[in-house]
């Protein structure tokens, strides 16, 4: 009603007109104004330090004594440590493990959660996880992997031998990571996919079953290709998140694990910025890993094509 | 919607079947809160002698004690909250009003600066953190709560993103209306606009609230002082201070520091469940 006022041709018309252009110019001040916060954020917290950041990844320097520029020194000695070069193995077979058993998992959960009424119950204990500090949480984990802890009683219960000595063992570390990593995550991306699951078309459904479809052949012909684009996109935040994993190493292991055999780029980049006070290099570990992130994620985009349907 | 006619034993099996499934993995998802619980209420020798025990014999409450007075928790938990407070509070403001211009407003540059919001959100935090820390430490923020509030409210693309959704939502004849009773764009914003998207300004609250109350690394790196501690940074000193060796009092601690946010959660999980999925598929 209103709208149509403000076209209407009126006595008043001139003066509506005159109010408009006056209204567009304080707009164009107000939309600056409204923006300004967030941006003088942005550029102070992210586009600034970005800068310096990738600034002193040339540079050596501890914080107190000279600033020293070093060229490419500290990417090729990071590339040539193997404690770095451990840290990106690690950091990967982290992202292997966790993203596809992870995601898979969720997305079971959430299959089966779909079909269901009275699913709240469920939810809710599937997310608790999610809610609870990782700290909180990796304490907890700590204990229980214990290599006297509960969960290997239970395991040489059920199966007779011994359990591994999942934090003290390098062979084991990574797994125990995993674990903790993949049970923490699990009911946010089971949210995920039970929200894209509801959000199929129901008629597309009752066209399948009219047609005869059972439910395996409905979930594969139409449900998961139609889901697709949200576990895409589940799948991509949850290959930058693992590549990201510090916390639950900084709690389970003490500095990385034995032999190293935990340490991710995140820990290594902690370790030598804020222990060892080598700032230029912790901001060239930390340059390696946006390029690694990015040729990663360019891949994922990549691979969109094949895998990924889009309704059109 | 008719019912397909099916066998009724092949109904209650499928159902069955998923019930079991979902409730086997619902039982791995708490086991760990469970154990925590019963073992925060045992003695050492018995966690000891048999860790997968289901009873405390005998109940030791003292155990909750030893943990809060060996480390500042009443303090960490002020901390903690009032950070949180201050973030949602002004993340909420800072966020609506550029999610308000970029929804709503035509003005020089509003493209160019979207899309860089929209990259800055893959910044990684690793890249600036040293930097960061650098610029914390010329404005004198270093070991104080100011390098965690500020750049948490003035800096958050996603919050700019979400509620420049639930205001695209919004019918403009709202504004229109508004606009025609002589409200500038600063009273449309705050007396028109922001109480229209109320749920959804509820749900970025608590994603928000989450996100401040459980971070580590960027307290870790700027504070100090055990009395400006946030409480996961504050759990995260405890296991040096025991070096492992109270394990039901170290379990008391992460008890202190879960359990109020499993009440609050138990109390809110409708709303933080529908906000946890509204921003997981947010941003599309």
């Amino acid at each position: 009603m209103t709208a149509v006022l403000a076209k209407t041709r009126t006595p008043d018309a001139p003066a509506v007109e005159r109010g408009e252009a006056s209204w567009r110019k304080r707009d164009r001040w107000w939309g600056l104004v409204f923006v300004s916060p967030q941006l003088i954020g942005m550029c102070g917290f992210v586009l600034l330090p970005f800068a310096v950041g990738l600034v002193l990844a040339f540079a050596q320097w501890d914080g107190l004594t000279q600033l020293t520029w070093v060229g490419f020194a500290n990417f090729q000695a990071e590339l040539a440590d193997p404690v770095f070069l451990r840290s990106i193995v690690n950091t990967l077979v982290l992202a292997l493990i966790t993203v596809p058993v992870g995601l898979a998992l969720s997305l079971l959960i959430a299959v089966a959660l779909d079909k269901l009424r009275g699913r709240t119950g469920y939810l809710l204990l599937y997310f608790a996880p999610v809610m609870t500090s990782s700290i909180a949480i990796s304490l907890v984990w700590q204990q229980i992997l214990r290599a006297d802890g509960p969960l290997n009683q239970a395991f040489s219960k059920v199966f007779g031998i011994p359990g591994p000595d999942w934090l003290g063992d390098p062979h084991f570390v990574l797994a125990a990571v995993s674990i903790v990593t993949i049970w923490s995550s699990l009911g946010l991306n089971v949210i995920i996919f039970l929200a894209g699951l509801q959000g199929i078309n129901p008629h597309v459904l009752e066209a399948a079953r009219v047609d005869g479809a059972g439910a395996f052949r409905t979930m594969m012909a139409i449900r998961l290709p139609l889901l697709s684009p949200v576990v895409f996109f589940s799948t991509v935040v949850a290959v930058i998140s693992s590549f990201q994993t510090f916390d639950v190493v900084f709690v389970l292991t003490k500095n990385g694990g034995p032999d190293n055999s935990a340490r991710t780029i995140v820990y290594q980049i902690y370790d030598e910025g804020f222990r060892h006070f080598q700032f230029g290099m912790a901001s060239a570990a930390s340059i390696i890993l946006l390029v690694l992130t990015l040729v990663v994620t360019a891949v994922q985009l990549g691979l969109q094509r094949r895998f990924v349907h889009y309704e059109s | 919607m008719g019912r397909r006619k099916r066998p009724e034993g092949s109904v209650k099996l499928s159902g069955l079947a998923l019930h079991l499934l979902l409730a086997v993995g619902g039982f791995l998802m708490v086991a760990p809160f469970l154990w925590m619980m019963l073992t925060s209420f045992k003695s050492l020798p018995q966690i000891l002698s048999n860790p997968l025990g289901l009873l405390p014999n005998p109940w030791n409450f003292g155990n909750y004690a030893d943990a809060w007075n060996a480390a500042p928790f009443g303090l960490a938990y002020w901390n903690s909250i009032y950070i949180c407070v201050l973030t949602v509070a002004g993340t909420i403001v800072t966020a609506s009003m550029a999610a308000y211009a970029f929804a709503r407003i035509e003005f020089r540059g509003s493209k160019f600066l979207f899309v860089l919001f929209l990259a800055t959100q893959m910044v990684p935090q690793q890249v600036t953190i040293v930097p960061l820390y650098m610029i914390f430490s010329k404005l004198g923020w270093v070991d104080t709560h100011l390098a965690l509030i500020i750049p948490a409210v003035l800096c958050n693309p996603f919050a700019v993103f979400l509620v420049r959704q639930f205001i695209r939502s919004l019918p403009v004849e709202l504004e229109e209306a508004a606009r025609l009773d002589g409200a500038g764009r600063w009273r449309i914003l705050f007396s028109i606009v922001m109480p229209n998207i109320k749920p959804g300004l509820a749900a970025l609250s608590i994603v928000v609230a989450l996100g401040a109350w459980n971070n580590f690394f960027l307290p870790l790196i700027v504070l100090n002082s055990e009395n400006q501690f946030t409480v996961p940074l504050l759990l995260s000193q405890f296991t040096g201070q025991y070096g492992g060796i109270n394990y039901s009092v170290i379990m008391a601690a992460s008890a202190i520091s879960i359990v109020p946010m499993l009440i609050a959660f138990l109390i809110g999980n409708r709303r933080i469940l529908n906000s946890m999925a509204m921003s997981g598929m947010g941003g599309s």
